[in-house]
């Protein structure tokens, strides 16, 4: 008992010591398409010069998670280092003969999505080692998929921040309010990444959940 | 447990299983339950709902299964939960029910094969299965 106490009293201690200096892991959620590569990029590019990955309109086309180290962003004179985790989108199904509208080869289309399937347990597998989860939503679906629901239900019971973000406000269809009475819990952003817009909503966002890590 | 007809819709069924048949199971024998059924041809309403890990473990398992078995293209999934937009005093007794049922049982949850079932249109309080031709 005495033990925790003091276990306790010096994990806040130093982890309030050192909370501005760790290099916290910010990752990149949710369904195929949402644009979740599209966002990474924008900040990677902003603070580091660099993109994290290819964009396409082809589902699936991140099937690995790929991640930037150190990426310093800096907003309004305050500063916090990420590590940027983007992962493939998850889907219940995946059938190649979707990939062939998109005039892919057949076997191309069939290795897409075995890669897919695969990308979908390795983002699963990664939920784990995130401190916080920004889940990108495209603002144009109905936001009451279950793909979304479970994903949320999972950093819920593991215990980490999640942010919202309705992407693809530049479009007509996009529907904030619904997406944020899909989820009146959480906080909810509409951003751009295609164009950058609303980006400082973001980023404010970002330092207020990177707060609420334990 | 896989049958030929996998992917045509002729012959499928609807199934219900009530939560005291998955109550006693541990999270693997329920996702391999419910994936047999599914793998089967058959639509599954579920009395009640997995627990969130559950959820993503049978979204695991139906990937690799994608991979393993011939004409298995995923799966549709939804549920809608009991709770809904309860205020505090509907969700306390919707979590004191829960607790002593051992399971929201008030939820229902739907699992049907992507091969038949195209989407399953969700909105809080009411589910559209949307079968493909």
């Amino acid at each position: 008992m005495v033990a925790d106490i003091l276990k306790n009293f010096f994990k806040k201690i130093f982890s309030n010591l050192f909370s501005q200096k760790r290099e916290l892991k910010l990752g990149f959620y949710g369904p195929p398409n949402a644009g979740k590569t599209s966002l990474a990029n924008r900040i990677c590019k902003d603070f580091t010069g660099e993109e994290i990955g290819s964009v396409s309109k082809v589902p699936h086309e991140t099937r690995t998670v790929q991640f930037k180290e150190k990426v310093e962003i800096n907003y309004k004179g305050k500063s916090m280092t990420f590590k940027i985790v983007d992962t493939p989108g998850i889907a219940t199904k995946i059938d190649y003969e979707d990939f062939l509208k998109y005039k892919l080869k057949r076997g191309e289309a069939k290795t897409r999505a075995k890669e897919a399937t695969q990308g979908v347990v390795e983002s699963i597998k990664w939920l784990d080692d995130m401190d916080v989860v920004v889940i990108v939503l495209d603002g144009t679906q109905n936001p009451y998929n279950q793909v979304n629901i479970t994903i949320i239900g999972n950093l819920v019971a593991r215990k980490i921040p999640v942010l919202i973000v309705a992407n693809k406000i530049d479009l007509r269809k996009t529907n904030l309010k619904k997406i944020e009475a899909a989820f009146p819990e959480y906080d909810v952003v509409g951003i751009s990444a295609r164009y950058g817009k609303n980006l400082e909503e973001f980023y404010e966002s970002i330092f207020k959940l990177a707060k609420k890590v334990k | 447990m896989v049958k030929e007809n996998l992917g045509k819709i002729k012959g499928f069924s609807i199934q219900f299983l009530p939560y005291s048949e998955i109550r006693g199971l541990d999270s693997t024998q329920r996702i391999k339950k419910i994936l047999g059924i599914v793998l089967s041809n058959n639509i599954l309403l579920i009395q009640g709902r997995l627990e969130a890990e559950e959820e993503t473990r049978l979204i695991e398992d139906t990937m690799a299964m994608i991979d393993h078995v011939k004409n298995f293209k995923g799966i549709e999934l939804a549920v809608i939960g009991s709770d809904g937009n309860a205020g505090f005093l509907g969700k306390f007794r919707t979590k004191l029910v829960n607790a002593i049922a051992g399971g929201d049982i008030g939820a229902v949850t739907i699992v049907g094969p992507a091969t038949i079932v195209k989407e399953i249109k969700r909105n809080p309080k009411k589910i559209e299965l949307l079968l493909k031709k």
